[in-house]
């Protein structure tokens, strides 16, 4: 550098140099192009939802204003300012209880074993491989998947009678299949997030490895684990593929029984997939589709920030 | 249930009964041919070493010359790393610890452990303390728990500054003042050993000299061995002072052990002189 090249250089000569070069505004051109292609980028992305966001509460609002309550207690009918979304709802706040009742201790488990008790060998981090694709497998593959067992091959047991197999049992054994790798990932993930340091100090005061893992490692991990499970209840209730192929949309959930066992074993419908067959329908029904999907997506959202509320309210730091 | 109480005196003469041959006065811990393993590569090589009874007995050498290893294979807190694996005999009472019948949880319940980075449990002061012992099935009520918890925060010189504050969480204390906690931990569930592995390297001088001042005091009770990588902490602290340095094959071996007084000022090995005096390592 020129500056640098004459140690003798006069020093007011090169002060000079170091000023002018310090005071130099930034002529980076590219970057600031590329700095601006980004933010174009978002604002696209982020226009794109607001508008969807937008066209469903403008169209949807009206409805839900006009029907109240009426909206929410009503069940599929064949005139529009008669069909309510009750059976939908119901349905799918069934299909996330068996979600959690399922797939939440299973899933868990795995993580467990798979994060805490397995050594590592080949078969472990073969099973570790599995979980990973299976949570990546379209949904529609589990769908056929509990088509073939829950309904077909089980279907006498989980769906006897006029049900013919298409169950909310059958279903909901379909949800919790789907979402069950994706609970271990997200379990096994918040328990590796859990410091050896604080393993090896319980392990250290002569601890057993079931007392390590509940006393310390499971509870440190459980917000985590929690978030991640509330995220996976969110996928099972806006999930619509795999219940269209397990028969949830042909059927109609009967609010009417006394004994809650007969529903599991009756046919029922999701929110879901009631906007799927309200949307087939004639144009009057518009109404109501929007305002269905206006009820999926505050239903949604909702369960996402409680997720984020309790990941918040118990982040730990190390 | 079982019981922590110190194993009676007499142990020591069945030990020496059983293994045949009388055991150095002293000695609670005596290594013999000690080789650690990682995988198919050797951390320590062929240590052979006794850890007398009540005294402090500091582990020094070069980094990575297996010093921790060494040390963690004392209360197999290495079973827990994949592939490690001890070669040799570490006898404790005449029993053999790398022996797979021994249970590991009873090793740590007797040779505690306090760690480089002082690792509170996210939990209040008194439940750090209090879980050893309720995980051994302490047997004495809320009173004696309460009692117990007390008695081992005084012997770690914490009791003062925390007595007010026992349910905040550990984690909100000064690095110091988290070791001593960890201190306080280990010796809740009255161990005979305590290991120390570099436990002041994360720590300010004044909190490393408090710690030194406390194992002084420990060792009224119990046996410490303590890693340091620090020379002088090594000559301050320690009764008996063991190099380690690294060999050819990259392994750690044992070059002197000593009174420490005497490995300082009249060390018997080249290698020993050249690393206390600064010249390598």
């Amino acid at each position: 550098m020129s500056v640098l090249a004459s140690p003798r250089a006069d020093a007011g000569a090169a002060a000079d140099i170091v000023r002018r070069r310090l005071s130099r505004r930034g002529t980076d051109l590219g970057g600031r192009l590329f700095e601006a292609l980004l933010l174009l980028m978002l604002l696209a992305g982020l226009g794109v939802l607001g508008w969807l966001l937008t066209v469903v509460t403008v169209n949807g609002l009206p409805t839900l204003v006009e029907r109240g309550g009426d909206f929410f207690t009503s069940g599929l009918a064949s005139r529009p300012e008669r069909a309510g979304v009750a059976q939908g709802l119901t349905g799918s706040l069934y299909l996330m209880g068996f979600v959690a009742a399922l797939a939440f201790p299973l899933g868990i488990a795995a993580a467990v074993y798979l994060e805490e008790y397995a050594r590592d060998t080949a078969l472990t981090r073969l099973m570790n491989g599995v979980v990973r694709n299976l949570a990546g497998v379209p949904s529609i593959v589990y769908g056929l998947l509990g088509l073939a067992i829950f309904v077909v091959a089980l279907g006498d047991v989980l769906g006897p009678g006029r049900a013919s197999g298409r169950s909310l049992l059958a279903g909901g054994l379909t949800m919790a299949v789907l979402v069950l790798p994706i609970v271990i990932i997200t379990a096994a993930e918040a328990l590796r997030a859990v410091p050896v340091a604080i393993r090896e100090a319980a392990f250290g005061v002569g601890a057993t490895r079931w007392e390590v893992v509940r006393h310390h490692v499971l509870p440190y991990a459980a917000p985590g684990i929690l978030t991640g499970t509330i995220l996976a209840m969110a996928r099972a209730f806006g999930e619509t593929a795999p219940l269209i192929v397990v028969g949830a949309v042909v059927g109609g959930f009967n609010l009417a029984y006394d004994n809650p066992l007969e529903q599991l074993f009756g046919r029922y419908t999701a929110l879901p997939t009631t906007i799927y067959d309200w949307a087939g329908n004639p144009p009057e029904f518009a109404g109501n589709v929007y305002a269905a999907i206006v009820v999926l997506l505050v239903v949604l959202l909702g369960v996402n920030a409680l997720a984020v509320v309790l990941r918040n309210r118990f982040d730990r730091r190390w | 249930m079982k019981t922590l109480t110190r194993p009676a005196p007499d142990v020591r003469a069945t030990a020496a009964a059983r293994t045949g041959r009388e055991l150095p006065a002293e000695a609670v811990l005596e290594l013999r041919g000690v080789s650690c393993w990682y995988g198919d590569v050797r951390a320590v090589r062929d240590v052979t070493l006794d850890v007398p009874r009540n005294q402090i007995t500091a582990i020094i050498g070069p980094s990575g010359c297996g010093k921790s290893t060494l040390l963690r294979s004392l209360n197999r807190m290495n079973d827990l790393v994949p592939g490690a694996r001890v070669e040799g005999r570490i006898l404790y009472h005449g029993v053999d610890l790398t022996d797979r019948r021994v249970d590991p949880v009873e090793v740590r319940r007797r040779i505690g452990m306090v760690f480089q980075k002082p690792n509170p449990f996210p939990k209040s002061i008194y439940d750090n303390v209090a879980f050893g012992p309720r995980v051994a099935g302490f047997a004495g009520g809320r009173r004696e728990l309460d009692e117990l918890v007390e008695r081992s925060l005084r012997r770690a010189a914490l009791w003062d500054e925390v007595k007010d504050k026992l349910r905040s969480p550990g984690t909100a204390l000064s690095g110091g003042q988290q070791q001593r906690l960890c201190i306080a931990r280990a010796i809740a569930v009255e161990p005979d050993v305590i290991l120390m592995d570099e436990p002041c390297s994360a720590l300010d001088p004044i909190a490393t000299l408090r710690i030194e001042e406390l194992m002084h005091e420990l060792k009224e009770r119990y046996t410490i061995v303590i890693v340091t990588h620090n020379l002088q902490q090594a000559a301050r602290a320690s009764d008996m002072t063991a190099f380690l340095t690294m060999g050819q094959d990259r392994a750690g071996y044992l070059v002197e052990t000593a009174p420490t007084t005497e490995l300082f000022t009249r060390p018997r090995q080249r290698l020993t002189e050249d690393y206390i005096t600064g010249r390598f390592g």
